[in-house]
């Protein structure tokens, strides 16, 4: 698989991959997409990075160990969740924060924070099996 | 999507009124374990922290499913929907006796169990993530106990199987993946049913909300039809699968020998009754009709399960197999209790499961304690414990004693509620049977009890040794528990068995509470769809 045109194009296509997967977590909200298929694509990227440059140099370029990744994206997520204790309002309702910069309309909201926790959880723990699984076939 | 650029009514799909921060409790036992193991899960590498980290978490949790048992038994069963979203379109939690007691009970036992790891597990068992495991663990047992809704049910018993696959295979020893191969397969087909199960009774239905169930079911001319029927049957399937019921109880005796010993004291004691509480709460609950209709299939699941169960318990020298037995016993008894059916039967079994879940997470530790004194879990090498620790012979003696059935300890009130309830019951065709086999199936777990007591405390040595003689142990492993840190988790939990022995009055009561909670299930419906249900 260590092909030079393989080597050589996989960082690029890994960083394109990363880049999409942030596009489609965030336009998730309203059209297809989402944090789950975001970390999907984002898992598939440290995959094909694995694949062609070795599991060392992905487990470098993330620095934190994938299942911590997930441990924080659980949190995140369900911290998310709790937010509207403080408004006397269910588990999970909704709060948003909405301003404008010049034209744009910004709206942030739980909903995004859960998406991303959601993310995080799926890139930590498929990226960890995909790298465990590498790992034991590169011995 | 913004609140604010259009203007909609949300007030027809979502609650409105404000939450009062106490019935946040709702999902506290959840989202505690949930934070705590997402904690320990990015901490893991730090050994040291990990043990007073889960503990904290687990104390926290106890403390959180007290106040929510102590508010239902105030306020009544109390209702949170998730996001606000009204039921039946949002997941509801819904929290009456039985799920407040169980869930309670659980966290106790799980606290018990994160202090009896802190000195049985070792490091490389927590760097591959023990306390995250039994954290996760807990959150899918509580939110099994405290949901209101079918596939969210589904949702908690995936969440707590995954994380007991984890523990499984904590020590990646070959016998532990074979154990886990075993557990997992069937584990996998009894929700595979479950889900199955849960399709059809929305293809009924159009909702999953528990409530909104119990009242359509209500309102149907022929309740007993046959396709909710072929929907119970499956329900029934996948539970007893679970459960361990007779002939689908295989995997259980196959498996919790495999892991950590303090692995196998928490599932004894937890997830065979996640099953058993589905089962009541989908069959007294949900489809009542079909309860009547499957009565008689499962008694006689039950009377085949209390035997066979009882009997295996007395084929085994294994100390965990022989625990494992036990513990698929203790599921007939439970059975029993949804067979019959009655206020007094549920009760029954409820006051069952709770005496189940402490006892036999106890007898698991004893096992752990036992191989620390005698270097093994087999009944032929042990011997002599009682020369080597008379306290831990009595704690012991009072296990069995409890798990038998015999008074004074945990065991003999939920017995005579449910020998009373089966012999009272006269359309049951198994009846007077059920309540002699619960009987039977109590002395015959007396003589296992009673076999190990005599062989691992009574005998002066291991098998061979001759009466009034004394010889020291084989030495045939090195004991995996070391300190005093499994002292105070063993003594909590036979405290609790005697406890409930002496003092029946409060748990008999807060049994019936949550038996009549299901059996006539007014609040618990009122409680999600207000006044007007």
């Amino acid at each position: 698989m260590r092909t030079i045109i393989f080597r050589t194009i996989a960082p690029y296509l890994s960083a394109l991959m990363v880049l999409f997967s942030v596009f489609v977590l965030l336009r998730g909200h309203n059209e297809p997409g989402g944090g789950f298929i975001g970390g999907l694509i984002a898992a598939s990227a440290l995959a094909i990075y694995g694949i062609a440059c070795g599991v060392a140099s992905v487990r470098r370029a993330i620095v934190f160990h994938p299942m911590g990744v997930s441990g924080f994206g659980l949190f995140m997520a369900a911290l998310a969740g709790m937010l509207s204790f403080f408004k006397d309002q269910a588990f999970m309702t909704s709060q948003w924060l909405i301003f404008h910069v010049s034209d744009v309309e910004v709206a942030l909201s739980t909903p995004l924070v859960f998406d991303i926790g959601v993310y995080l959880v799926v890139v930590g723990a498929i990226g960890s099996i995909a790298l465990a699984l590498e790992e034991r076939e590169a011995d | 999507m913004a609140g604010s650029s259009v203007s909609v009514d949300l007030s027809q799909a979502m609650a409105t009124a404000p939450v009062a921060a106490g019935d946040w409790l709702v999902v506290a036992p959840s989202l505690i374990t949930m934070l705590g193991g997402a904690l320990c899960l990015m901490l893991r590498k730090n050994t040291d922290l990990q043990p007073k980290l889960g503990i904290a978490f687990l104390g926290a949790l106890v403390l959180a499913s007290l106040t929510l048992l102590v508010r239902v038994l105030d306020h009544g069963v109390i209702t949170m929907v998730m996001g606000s979203w009204l039921p039946p379109f949002g997941i509801a939690f819904t929290v009456d006796a039985l799920g407040a007691t169980l869930s309670f009970i659980g966290s106790i036992v799980a606290f018990c169990g994160g202090l009896f790891g802190a000195a049985s597990v070792d490091s490389t068992g927590r760097r591959y993530g023990f306390y995250p495991f039994l954290l996760l663990l807990m959150t899918g047992v509580c939110g099994a106990f405290l949901t209101g809704d079918v596939f969210n049910l589904y949702v908690w018993f995936e969440v707590l199987l995954i994380s007991s696959y984890g523990l499984l295979v904590l020590g990646n020893d070959r016998i532990q993946l074979d154990g886990a191969v075993k557990y997992g397969v069937l584990n996998l087909v009894g929700t595979n049913l479950f889900l199955i199960a849960t399709g059809l009774l929305y293809g009924i239905f159009g909702t999953l909300n528990m409530a909104d169930i119990s009242l359509k079911v209500a309102a149907l001319d022929n309740p007993a039809s046959g396709t909710l029927a072929t929907v119970a049957a499956l329900y029934f399937l996948a539970f007893a699968m679970k459960a361990a019921a007779f002939p689908v109880n295989f995997w259980l005796p196959a498996s919790y020998h495999t892991p950590n010993v303090v692995v196998s004291a928490v599932f004894a004691g937890l997830l065979t009754k996640v099953g058993v509480y589905a089962l009541i709460r989908v069959f007294v609950l949900i489809l009542p009709a079909s309860r009547d209709h499957l009565a008689d299939l499962i008694a006689l699941v039950a009377i085949v399960t209390l035997i066979t169960g009882a009997i295996g318990a007395l084929a085994q020298s294994e100390v965990r197999r022989l625990l494992g037995y036990v513990v698929i016993a203790g599921i007939g008894s439970m059975l029993a209790g949804v067979a019959v059916g009655s206020t007094l039967a549920i009760s029954g079994a409820i006051f069952y499961a709770v005496h189940s879940i402490v006892v036999m997470t106890a007898l698991y530790m004893a096992a752990g304690v036992m191989h620390m004194l005698g270097g093994s879990y087999d009944l032929r090498k042990l011997g002599g414990l009682y020369r080597k620790n008379v306290a831990f012979a009595g704690v012991f003696l009072v296990l069995g004693f409890a798990v038998s059935g015999l008074p004074p300890f945990s065991g003999f009130w939920p017995k005579i509620m449910l020998v009373d309830a089966a012999f009272r019951d006269d359309e049951l065709r198994f009846g007077t049977a059920l309540g002699a086999a619960i009987l039977v199936s109590g002395f015959l777990t007396t003589l296992a009890m009673g076999r190990v007591w005599i062989f691992a405390f009574w005998r002066g040595g291991p098998e061979g040794t001759p009466d009034g003689q004394t010889a020291d142990a084989v030495e045939v492993e090195a004991p995996q528990l070391s300190g005093g840190a499994v002292w105070l988790p063993l003594g909590i939990l036979t405290a609790l068995v005697v406890y409930f022995g002496l003092q029946p009055e409060w748990m008999i009561e807060l049994a019936t509470q949550g038996a009549s909670g299901v059996d006539q299930p007014f609040g618990y419906q009122r409680s999600v769809f207000g006044e007007q249900g």
